[in-house]
């Protein structure tokens, strides 16, 4: 039992000492496309240059996640559009005017500025080659042509602004809708699998990707003014900072945005250079550029991956060797417990982040951003399931010799349990462990869905910027990760299983 | 008959299962020491016990720190053996130890069982289905079908004056005879 114990704790040490924590307390957010993510970087210049420390979660995820990280104190400010303030977050209030949607916003906590300048509604786009062979210029034209194909990302495929009700307005009879990830949907278009997608006005890629925008005709599409949406409270302690903050009222025309769009997209700049460069041309504000290298933009990511790693699944190892020997014991119970942990196998992981949110926020935990609890319960629940189907499986497998055995000297079960069952048990049950460990390093990039960090954050940020190097920049090291990871245990079971289980019969 | 007082009876009985069910994680000395360390015995208790048990099995402590795969089919029924004594209980029962084994070892592990009954002076049952086994090992044979006793005593007894027929068709069952008539 004692050295059950010992590795107990040396496991609750490894999976609480806490690691150098660099992120500040207050924090803007950003959705997950580029416009988004440089109007993140101006809020935090702009911030900086008010002397407001101030970090910024990049693409923290859709709407939904990064208003609810706004409402629930997570973030401190992002950039909003209004028509998805009206159609989207408050969709079904039939917000018709300013004063109303400030209203509602209110109720939240939260306050809006005045418009930035430029609207980025939304657009149905085609391949010009392809609509001028069919001779489409309007949406309306569309519903000319009904087997062809749609891709909208998975936003606009769902909300009431999106695609339901466009196909409504529009009367569309198409019925071939697929929905993908906006950045995949020009490579999609491209290739011909696609023949129509969501885009926006102050898209960089439309021209590069010889795209036309079909013209809204029916009106459908509702404005989009950029504002920037903050906190009742961030705007009661530091009113410098939404002073600084107004300076990007009116200041950004849609050609502009666009111009900044394309720097990041097709240019390969950075987001905080196109931003930066903005606010030293607008403002002549001098932003203090933190370039990371490739090297210690790995070295980060890494530390951030193994942090959402032994955060869950150490926790979850301590949790299932009990729940599985509890199993083991009552065939009910045993059906229970892994009937569960199955079910929760079996739900993606983007709803599960999505349910957990408010889970891990009702808790008073961080729900977004690096380490966020919200992804380590996520990984917690899926590590249980190998370690507890391995313990029980290792339990019930025992040679009914040895259980004879132990009850024939006589053995109370806990010394059964302590001395002969889990020994035998052990390289089953590490087993269990080797496969929660590397599943959950694989799950582990899907953090990044919530700006957990990791090694998902370059992988997203690549798909985003079709930058491949990008992409390999966190599937690489998360491969290897793994490898290593499973090098260890093969190392662990040499001193954790039994030496006598290891033995041949020597000759 | 209750849980308490059916280990307490457990407890008077050695029992070495079929095939010793030696555990095959723990060193000879862990397995033979691990009820008595489980009752909390110290540690001079247990080695004194220990070394009686390894001198009447004549097994030496460099053996007795050996994994059960590392011994020898002989050793480790004696390590059995070993481990069913421990607390000295006052029987000792073996069930078919030399079951599945090839008739040379099984010759020669019955010659050891035989020295070590012959030491240990106590009530020793061991269950076989062979016969001259049991006519080699024990002073008192307890034939036994379908859970009644069929009859009692020893091996010249039964032969000589079967209470059934069932006691001699199975004395016949098992001789040489038997097998050359089966041949021929």
């Amino acid at each position: 039992m004692k050295t059950y114990l010992v590795w107990a704790i040396l496991l609750v040490v490894l999976a609480t000492v806490p690691l150098p924590n660099e992120v500040p307390k207050r924090l803007v957010g950003s959705k997950i496309f580029t416009e988004s993510v440089i109007l993140g970087d101006m809020l935090q210049q702009l911030a900086e240059d008010a002397d407001v420390p101030m970090g910024h979660l990049r693409e923290l995820g859709g709407t939904q996640v990064v208003y609810q990280s706004l409402k629930n104190g997570e973030i401190v400010g992002y950039v909003e559009y209004t028509g998805t303030i009206d159609e989207e977050i408050f969709a079904g209030q039939k917000i018709s005017n300013a004063a109303e949607r400030a209203e509602q916003l209110a109720t939240d906590g939260i306050l809006m500025s005045s418009p930035l300048g430029f609207n980025n509604t939304y657009g149905l786009a085609m391949r010009a080659d392809r609509a001028e062979a069919l001779k489409v210029s309007r949406i309306s034209d569309l519903g000319r042509i009904p087997d062809l194909v749609f891709g909208f990302a998975n936003e606009f495929m769902d909300r009431a602004d999106g695609w339901p009700g466009l196909k409504q307005h529009y009367r569309l009879p198409h019925e071939k809708a697929v929905g993908l990830h906006h950045d995949l949907a020009y490579r999609q278009i491209e290739a011909g699998e696609i023949d129509v997608m969501d885009a926006y006005t102050t898209d960089a890629k439309i021209e590069p990707y010889e795209l036309t925008l079909l013209e809204d005709d029916l009106e459908y599409f509702p404005t989009y003014e950029a504002v920037i949406l903050y906190s009742q409270s961030i705007a009661d302690e530091r009113p410098e900072l939404i002073l600084a903050w107004s300076q990007l009222a009116g200041a950004l025309d849609e050609e502009q945005m666009s111009q900044l769009n394309a720097r990041v997209d097709l240019e390969s700049e950075s987001e905080s250079f196109a931003a930066a460069t903005f606010l030293q041309e607008k403002f002549n504000i001098e932003s203090e550029m933190k370039e990371e290298t490739a090297l210690t933009r790995i070295c980060h990511t890494t530390v951030e991956h193994l942090d959402l790693v032994r955060r869950s699944l150490i926790p979850a190892i301590l949790v299932a060797i009990p729940l599985g020997i509890l199993a083991s014991k009552s065939a009910w119970l045993g059906q229970t417990v892994l009937g569960i942990a199955g079910m929760i196998q079996t739900i993606p992981a983007l709803a599960l982040l999505v349910l957990l949110m408010p889970v891990a926020h009702g808790l008073g935990l961080s729900s977004v951003g690096p380490g966020s609890a919200t992804a380590i319960i996520c990984l917690f629940l899926y590590s249980l399931l190998p370690v507890i189907r391995n313990t029980v499986a290792g339990l019930h497998n025992i040679p009914s010799a040895y259980q004879d055995s132990a009850s024939a000297l006589g053995l109370s079960s806990f010394w059964k349990l302590n001395y002969v069952e889990l020994p035998l048990a052990t390289r089953t049950i590490l087993a269990g462990i080797k496969t929660a460990a590397v599943l959950n390093i694989g799950y582990a990039t899907l953090g990044a869905l919530i700006g957990a960090g990791g090694f998902g954050q370059p992988i997203l940020t690549g798909i985003r910027l079709n930058r491949f190097s990008l992409i390999l920049e966190g599937a690489v090291p998360a491969a290897v990760l793994a490898l290593l990871v499973q090098g260890a245990f093969e190392l662990l079971e040499r001193y954790a299983i039994p030496r006598g289980l290891r033995v041949r019969k020597s000759a | 008959m209750n849980r308490a007082t059916a280990n307490q009876l457990r407890t008077n009985i050695g029992y070495v299962i079929q095939e010793g069910g030696l555990f095959p994680h723990l060193t000879a000395w862990q397995n033979a020491t691990l009820m008595a360390r489980h009752l909390g015995w110290n540690s001079e208790n247990v080695n004194g016990r220990l070394a009686e048990l390894a001198e009447l099995t004549q097994l030496t402590s460099a053996q007795l720190q050996r994994y059960p795969t590392e011994l020898s089919g002989g050793q480790r029924q004696r390590v059995s053996i070993i481990r069913a004594l421990m607390l000295d209980p006052v029987i000792l029962l073996l069930d078919e130890p030399l079951g599945a084994l090839d008739p040379m070892i099984r010759s020669s592990l019955q010659k050891d069982l035989r020295e070590i009954f012959r030491r240990l002076d106590k009530t020793v049952i061991l269950v076989t289905h062979d016969l001259p086994e049991a006519a080699m090992l024990a002073d008192q044979i307890i034939l036994m079908s379908d859970g009644q006793i069929v009859q009692s005593g020893s091996y010249d007894e039964l032969e000589e004056s079967p209470s059934e027929p069932f006691v001699t068709e199975f004395i016949r069952a098992q001789s040489p005879i038997n097998l050359a008539n089966q041949d021929s």
